[in-house]
């Protein structure tokens, strides 16, 4: 047993507590705030702390700007295709780095990380040339691609905390019971790794749908949901801006809390 | 149905060996344990046999058959794994299932097999259940269900006692008996328990530092060790080693002078075990033992104390009886069961028993 935390240990934690969720939850607020309240709310100040009547027209108005929905499907696409081209290496990558023992494995792992350190700013260039001869350019697929890139190294490597938390035993079992390394894998190990993967996935998927600087250089007309909207409301009252963001971060808000407890899982705290 | 035959079986892993050289014979219907403390091999030799490790030497063979570099599911042997290895995401019908389900039985077998198999277990009522919603005992019984569900030429087993409580391993040991035999399946039981050893096999082969250092039934390895190490492993207390002088081929201890075989130096060990040790009645030969501690243990005291020259020794009595006083510092005189000495030579190696 823990002794009993004293009275300054409660402030300090309810203090900490307290900044956090300012930290995250004021911004949405005031996104919400600002969608929802009307043209008015948006630049009187103080803020009232509830918009006294809900106003759902500039939502609406958002809504009905020509090619909002063609964005919006563009982006669900590009962050569909991103989420399976990022489990389809993630998974096998990270099964090998969980259970093979091979030269180069903690250097592999590096590697890994090193590439969310290269700045995408720095390729969009030379990208946008080769993807405009390979013919990708402008298209979901491509914006896909760069952003599995994003999403792969993450993907990896939580595949491989997933798997490397699954006892080996469980495998060998399948094995001696007539599994070959392929059909024990889908027998036992991604049934007990799947809520883990989905969370993952879910990840990567936000991910996509997040992106701004990629989607924008490597698009004209296909534009995903955030470099369309940075496109066009760049131009537009301040209050349509809001509902456009609300509108962007309602989605992964939702996803990264269904998985919420799977991401601490993965990550290593050990919540309940 | 089927023997394991394992020729000059070796593996390193890199610099480290794990086995020297192994060579043992499981004959077809026969249960044998492997035994020795941890590290010495026993599991390795258990995980190249079911092919989940490579041997780096050597032949393994099921039956006639070379399963050398065959993978584990084309060998045709179960294994009951140290923490059970039930699979969390199947129910216990499933679990148990799984090895004829991955060899496409028809659903009439698959379903006769389960319950024949959890009959023979007891689990017939958790066969809907997960497992984790299972005592360890109960999912130590659907991990042997499992094993011999899919009635397995040779059945491996992985210290599978060593994670339950005392007393539920005991009640297990005995069952696991009585299942076995009615199965009458080709065991092999890793395990570091002498006891478990003992109470189970038919034969025990004895591991010590990647070798085999004895293979016999039982009383064999209790009784006449062929090593040093088995004696002083098997038994409980270990056997006593004294090192006694040997002039005109006799070994002298404490003025009883015995017989030693050929092959022995100027001196020689022997190997006593406590119980065959009694008191020297009035006028008998006898040698001199000094006791340190006298411990009661139920229906026998151990005696702790030391002999011939002040070597260690420890000695059970039975409690009944008369006894001689048994206060600490005290002189007794005893005499060891003539029939049960064990000879070793400098070697380590019994004398009797070179081969």
């Amino acid at each position: 047993m823990n002794p009993r935390p004293s009275r300054f240990d409660r402030a300090l934690f309810f203090t900490g507590l307290a900044v956090l969720c300012v930290w995250t939850l004021l911004p949405i607020y005031l996104l919400a705030l600002g969608a929802l309240g009307g043209r008015d709310i948006v630049s009187q100040w103080p803020k009232p702390f509830a918009p006294f009547s809900v106003a759902l027209d500039t939502l609406r108005t958002f809504l009905a700007i020509d090619g909002v929905w063609r964005a919006t499907w563009v982006s669900v696409k590009a962050a569909a295709m991103t989420m399976v081209m990022a489990l389809a290496m993630g998974v096998p990558a990270g099964y090998a780095l969980a259970r093979f023992r091979f030269r180069g494995s903690g250097a592999y792992r590096i590697l890994i990380l090193m590439t969310r350190a290269f700045p995408v700013a720095i390729l969009a260039l030379p990208l946008t040339v080769s993807f405009i001869r390979l013919g990708v350019y402008d298209t979901p697929f491509g914006v896909a691609l760069v952003h599995a890139v994003l999403a792969t190294p993450f993907a990896t490597l939580v595949c491989a905390s997933l798997f490397m938390g699954i006892p080996r035993e469980f495998e060998e079992a399948a094995w001696v019971f007539g599994c070959s390394r392929f059909t024990g894998f889908i027998k036992v190990v991604l049934p007990l790794a799947l809520p883990g993967i989905a969370a993952a996935s879910i990840f990567a998927f936000v991910l996509s749908w997040n992106e701004v600087f990629a989607a924008s250089v490597l698009t004209v007309r296909q534009r995903p949901l955030t470099a369309f909207l940075l496109s066009v409301l760049s131009e537009s009252p301040l209050h349509l801006q809001f509902a456009g963001g609300l509108i962007l971060i309602v989605p992964s808000v939702l996803f990264i809390f269904l998985v919420r407890r799977r991401l601490f899982a993965m990550w290593g705290i050990g919540n309940r | 149905m089927a023997s394991i035959t394992i020729e000059r079986v070796a593996k390193s892993f890199g610099e480290v060996q794990a086995l020297a050289e192994v060579n043992l014979t499981v004959a077809d219907g026969e249960f044998v344990a492997l035994l020795g403390p941890s590290g010495c091999g026993k599991t390795t030799l258990l995980r190249i046999i079911a092919g989940l490790e490579a041997q780096s030497r050597g032949r393994v063979l099921i039956g006639e058959r070379d399963v050398s570099d065959l993978p584990p599911r084309k060998r045709g042997l179960a294994m009951v794994f140290q923490n059970y290895a039930v699979f969390p995401h199947l129910t216990v019908f499933e679990n148990v299932a799984f090895g004829l389900r991955m060899a496409k039985a028809d659903k009439a077998r698959v379903l006769a097999q389960v319950e024949k198999a959890a009959s023979l277990l007891h689990i017939e009522g958790l066969l809907k259940r997960y497992p984790a919603q299972l005592s360890g005992g109960q999912r130590q019984r659907v991990a042997v269900a499992r094993a011999l569900a899919v009635e397995p030429a040779v059945l491996l087993m992985d210290e599978p006692l060593s994670n339950l409580d005392a007393l539920l391993r005991l009640e297990m040991r005995a069952e696991l008996k009585g299942v076995l035999a009615q199965a009458g399946t080709t065991t092999l039981y890793v395990t570091h328990d002498q006891t478990e050893a003992m109470g189970l096999a038919d034969r025990i082969a004895v591991m010590h530092g990647g070798r085999i250092e004895q293979v016999g039934t039982p009383s064999d390895i209790y009784d006449r060790p062929r090593t040093r190490f088995v004696g002083g492993f098997v038994g409980n207390p270990p056997m006593n080693f004294l090192d006694l002088p040997v002039r005109d081929g006799k070994a002298d201890l404490g003025g009883m002078t015995f017989p030693v075989p050929a092959g022995s130096g100027s001196q020689v060990l022997l190997g006593l075990r406590g119980e065959d040790i009694v008191p020297a009645s009035e006028g008998e030969p006898g040698f001199v033992f000094t006791l340190r501690v006298a411990e009661l243990l139920g229906p026998q005291f151990l005696l702790t104390g030391s002999a011939a020259g002040g070597q260690p020794m420890r000695v059970v009595l039975p409690a009944g009886g008369t006894l001689p006083p048994l206060t600490p510092g005290t002189d007794l005189r005893l005499k060891p069961d003539v029939a049960r000495l064990s000879w070793i030579g400098g070697d380590g190696i019994a004398l009797e028993q070179r081969s």
